[in-house]
């Protein structure tokens, strides 16, 4: 802690205004980011629901309670965080165990918990954010880079929670909040020698995964990625429709609101997953550009906020949750265009829908908790 | 604490750095590939995509046009349109038919033979998408049901389309014929372009002889369409061109005469207006409800008229080949004077049987009776026309060339199709030697020449060709081409008239009249003695009030039809002589030519006479009596 009061103390030599910016209770240009990034969002969405009112509202609201949640949690200092992540993680594991038993299924497959009447929420969605900040939890008062068992360690720590998830059963959220936890331990400093032998052996293990692991869904989405002929009227009936719409959007796209493809009900999913299709048809790749920039200046912004950060949990959970959101970025993206299988993953910060955008904003909370005190400027 | 002791911070942080700006490199290479993704979907195959999704959007429906109507003489329509609601499924939306099937049948009444029709609709050819129809004909409250249901009946559609109707029913089958719905056949043979978007083509009679000025032409309009397939937007439209709307020369009053003047009995009645060769009624009964057809019928019912012994499907005025019998000797008669076989004046001794030189075999006249009492006595060619008597015919063409018989009766149409629009008409058969040789493989024996001269052996006609003569020879050997169509909005392509015939060869205008005189005293010749009067007076002559020329006929019915079985109880019915009667009137101005046939209705002159006398009243009287009321 000595070295942040050296920081501290410091004198200053900036103007009165970049003064008064640096003392506000949050990061000035993360928040105009995100909120370019929403009302973008907004915009597409109104255009995608076929320009009724009331989604618009339902999800400006949600957008709203997520960026308070965003500012309250920007305003706890990251140590708190470190303190409780433990618990947190313990909790999510236990209420992941619980779904096991008492579940809710919907559409096939067991990932929520309800309490009638007051609550119904996905455990996994909660691992989103534990499973980095339990992993780097664990990193942050070991000497980095991490020796081989505590890699070990961490794999553990990241594995129970993804193979709860993945038998539910849900892939793609699985694979997802492995990856959270994985980004922690590459940041961490592993070694590049066991990355190579990770990947080496995840190469090797993918085939015994297509044949015994994997369900039946699972492998006819992965299929309909490479011929998305081969059942034009089924699963490939999404990929058909989102790659029509954004390569009939051409350069500068059909206009807001004149999409075909979308508003002729041609594209599925076009207000939730598919919305990045929407973008292409209506604001042609010009759109997709603007909005992947976008994503990236977010993305350089929470990283240099990591880079500055004192602490090593403060440096890891701004970093994997900064490249946790990219991969939610990166994974909609390639799957709406037809790169990667059909999985649920919506487009951050844009897709209709609750969770996944409290999720992240509560993500970026955190992130701006580390700016907070980088910068040294919280109330308290 | 102590591990923390361990950490080299700023060792720490330098990694760190490392590691999140080659994160942030590897998000920027990421970026790169998605971009690289969505230029090559955006901008290098953008027109493959582009083409896609306004195929996905766009199409391209076809507006079927609205069916020419069909018109009597006196603009009594006979075939018309008018809108009907059918209900139809979309199998591609239907997961359980059983279930939507329980649940519509609480809606709309459907039969138990109805899913069955389905399913063989459903295998006909077919877009993906395009309905299937379960039920034609909805009433309009099952087509409220159906519309305040719709949400919960998924893959359930109900369209309004225009449908023929033909509102005489049974009265006009066989004139008109019917549309039916397109089958496979139908589609190899149609041209898809015209008949996009219709479901109906005319089969049989005028609806399809004028078939394709009937048909219109399609128009088509591009639309947008959502992915369910419901219209969005209309983009643009090309009108269809209505059919044409058609006059035939038929007159329903006097096809209903007909028809009555038939009452229940098998037969066929056809009416011609010498002075046009219009079609006035041509009526074959029993007949059948061309309704039936537009609408679909049932296998069941379909295979009873099919099958059933009566024949109502099939078409007796045009189609039905019969021997003319005694109709066919004024052609005879007319022939042999004409070619000097025979004098008007010259006798021929009827003892009521004929034989020919050398040989055992006894022609009979129809008067014979087993004690040889029967005969005529002393006949001339008008006595023999009057009393149709056959030794005199038998005599007369066994003189005669059979060739010289054949081509004669072929200038008044037998053995050839001379009706200008009447669809499948059959052409009969006039044997001649050269025929007989060919199809039979044998000579021509004076049997046949004597068969020949009562219209008897392998001669056949239709009833169409018998009115069509009997036309003729009221217009004293004038030709005359039959036809349906008396007007129309514009010339029918179809409507191609051959090139007049030329007038018969070889009457005299002196011969034509004492023909016609008598065929005259057929109906009116009533003088007492011994077999003096006409053989139709008895039947039709006494209370007549205008001059009608007549011949009757009988024609032998050698064999049951093929197919059938053999069944003691209506065998007699069904072998029974078919019965004719050929008349034209008045007489000196004729208005109407006619040609009844009742089969296996017996005697010529006792059963078919007053048919044809009955139809003859009811066309002429009204007419008579508006003349006589005139100045």
């Amino acid at each position: 802690m000595s070295g942040s009061d050296f920081v501290r103390s410091l004198p200053t030599h900036e103007s009165p205004t970049r003064q008064r910016v640096a003392n506000l209770p949050f990061d000035p240009i993360l928040l105009t980011l995100l909120l370019t990034v929403m009302s973008f969002g907004l915009i597409v969405l109104y255009s995608a629901a076929d320009q009724q009112t009331s989604a618009v509202v339902n999800q400006a609201l949600r957008l709203g309670l997520g960026l308070v949640l965003m500012l309250a949690l920007a305003q706890l200092p990251p140590r708190l965080y470190l303190r409780w992540t433990p618990l947190g993680y313990a909790a999510g594991v236990v209420l992941l165990v619980l779904v096991l038993w008492v579940g809710v299924t919907v559409k096939g497959s067991q990932r929520w918990l309800e309490i009638p009447g007051l609550i119904r929420f996905q455990p996994s969605e909660l691992m989103k954010l534990a499973v980095p900040l339990m992993v780097a939890w664990y990193f942050h008062d070991r000497a980095l880079p991490p020796k081989l068992s505590d890699v070990f360690v961490a794999l553990g720590l990241i594995a129970v929670p993804a193979l709860l998830i993945i038998q539910q059963p849900d892939l793609g959220t699985g694979l997802l909040v492995a990856a959270a936890g994985i980004i922690v331990v590459l940041l961490a400093g592993l070694p590049w020698r066991y990355l190579a032998v990770a990947l080496g052996s995840a190469c090797a293990l993918a085939p015994l995964a297509w044949f015994y692991a994997l369900q039946d869904y699972q492998k006819r989405r992965i299929r309909t990625l490479f011929d998305p002929e081969s059942d034009p009227l089924g699963a490939g009936w999404n990929i058909r429709q989102s790659t029509t719409a954004i390569g009939s959007g051409g350069l500068d796209g059909k206009g807001l609101f004149q999409g075909t493809q979308s508003h002729l009900d041609f594209l599925p999913e076009s207000r939730t997953d598919f919305i990045i299709a929407v973008i292409g048809e209506e604001l042609g790749f010009g759109g997709v550009l603007l909005l992947l920039l976008l994503y990236l200046v977010i993305v350089a912004r929470c990283v240099h906020t990591a880079t500055l950060a004192r602490e090593s949990f403060e440096r890891l959970i701004c970093g994997a949750l900064t490249f946790t959101f990219f991969v939610y970025v990166f994974v909609n993206v390639a799957m709406v265009s037809g790169m990667l299988p059909v999985v649920g993953v919506p487009l951050p910060l844009i897709s209709y829908g609750g969770t996944s955008a409290i999720t992240l904003l509560i993500g970026f909370g955190l992130i701006m908790s580390v700016y907070l005190s980088v910068h040294g400027n919280r109330r308290w | 604490m102590a591990r923390e002791q361990l950490k080299d911070r700023s060792q720490e942080l330098s990694l760190f750095r490392t590691r999140a700006w080659l994160a942030f490199a590897v998000s920027l290479v990421l970026s790169g590939v998605l971009l690289a993704r969505y230029f090559e979907l955006q901008i290098v195959e953008h027109e493959t995509y582009r083409t896609r999704s306004e195929d996905n959007r766009i199409q391209i429906q076809a507006l079927p046009p609205t069916r020419g109507l069909i018109f009597d003489r006196r603009g009594v329509p006979l075939a018309e349109n008018r809108a009907i609601y059918e209900l139809s499924l979309v199998p591609e939306h239907i997961d359980d038919l059983d279930a939507l099937l329980t649940e519509l049948s609480l809606l709309v009444e459907l039969d138990a033979d109805i899913v069955d029709d389905y399913e063989r609709n459903k295998k006909n050819r077919r877009r993906p998408f395009d309905g299937v129809t379960l039920k034609s004909m909805l009433s309009e409250r099952e087509v409220a049901l159906l519309a305040v249901n719709r949400h919960r009946l998924p893959g359930v559609a109900v369209n309004s389309t225009m449908v023929r109707r033909y509102p005489f029913g049974e009265l006009f089958a066989h004139a008109l014929g019917s549309v039916r719905r397109i089958n496979e056949q139908d589609e190899k043979r149609l041209d898809r372009t015209l008949y996009a978007g219709t479901r109906f083509v005319g089969k049989r009679g005028a609806e399809k002889f004028y078939e394709s000025s009937l048909l219109g032409e399609p128009g088509y309009q591009q639309v947008e369409i959502d992915a369910h397939g419901r219209i969005r937007k209309v983009l643009d439209v090309e009108p269809a061109r209505v059919g044409q709307n058609i006059t035939l020369q038929l007159d329903s009053r006097l096809q209903i005469a007909a028809s009555a003047a038939l009452g229940d009995r098998r037969g066929a009645v056809v009416a011609i207006d010498p002075n046009s060769g219009g079609i006035l009624a041509l009526v074959s009964q029993p007949g059948y409800d061309p309704n039936l057809f537009v609408t679909g019928i049932s296998q069941d019912r379909y295979r009873g008229l099919a099958d059933s012994r009566d024949t109502p499907l099939f078409n007796r005025a045009v189609n039905g080949q019969y021997a003319p019998g005694s109709t066919f000797k004024p052609v005879v008669g007319l022939a042999g004077v004409s070619q000097g076989a025979i004098t008007w004046d010259e006798i021929v001794e009827d003892n009521g049987f004929f034989q020919l030189p050398g040989q055992e075999r006894v022609y009979r006249d129809w008067s014979w009776t087993r004690n040889n009492a029967g005969g005529q006595g002393k006949v001339d060619l008008t006595r023999a026309i009057y009393r149709s008597s056959n030794i005199y015919f038998y005599d007369l063409a066994t003189r005669m060339d059979p060739f010289s018989i054949a081509s004669f009766a072929r200038q008044f149409g037998l053995g050839s199709r001379t009706a200008i629009d009447v669809a499948d008409a059959s052409a009969g058969l006039v044997p001649d030697p050269t025929w007989k040789r060919g199809a039979k493989g044998e000579i021509w024996y004076p049997g046949d020449s004597v068969n020949y001269g009562i219209g008897q052996g392998d001669l056949l006609v239709t009833p169409l060709q018998l009115a069509t003569m009997t036309a003729i020879i009221a217009r004293r050997g004038q030709p005359v081409q039959p036809r349906l169509l008396l007007a129309s909005d514009e010339p029918l392509e179809e409507f191609r008239p051959a090139p007049s015939p030329a007038p018969i060869l070889g009457p005299s205008a002196d011969d034509w009249e004492r023909m016609v005189d008598a065929m005259e005293a057929v109906v009116h010749r009533n003088v007492r003695g011994y077999r003096q009067n006409g053989t139709a007076w008895a039947y039709i002559g006494r209370d007549i009030s205008y001059r009608m020329a007549g011949k009757s006929g009988t024609a032998q019915v050698v064999e049951i039809r093929q197919g059938e079985e053999y069944n003691e109880e209506e065998l007699d019915e069904y072998r029974r002589k078919h019965a004719w009667f050929v008349a034209f009137a008045p007489a000196d101005k004729p208005l109407l030519a006619l040609a009844v046939l009742v089969e296996n209705g017996g005697g010529g002159s006792s059963v078919a006479a007053p048919v044809a006398r009955e139809i003859m009243d009811a066309y002429l009287l009204p007419q008579l009596a508006s003349l006589g009321r005139a100045p």
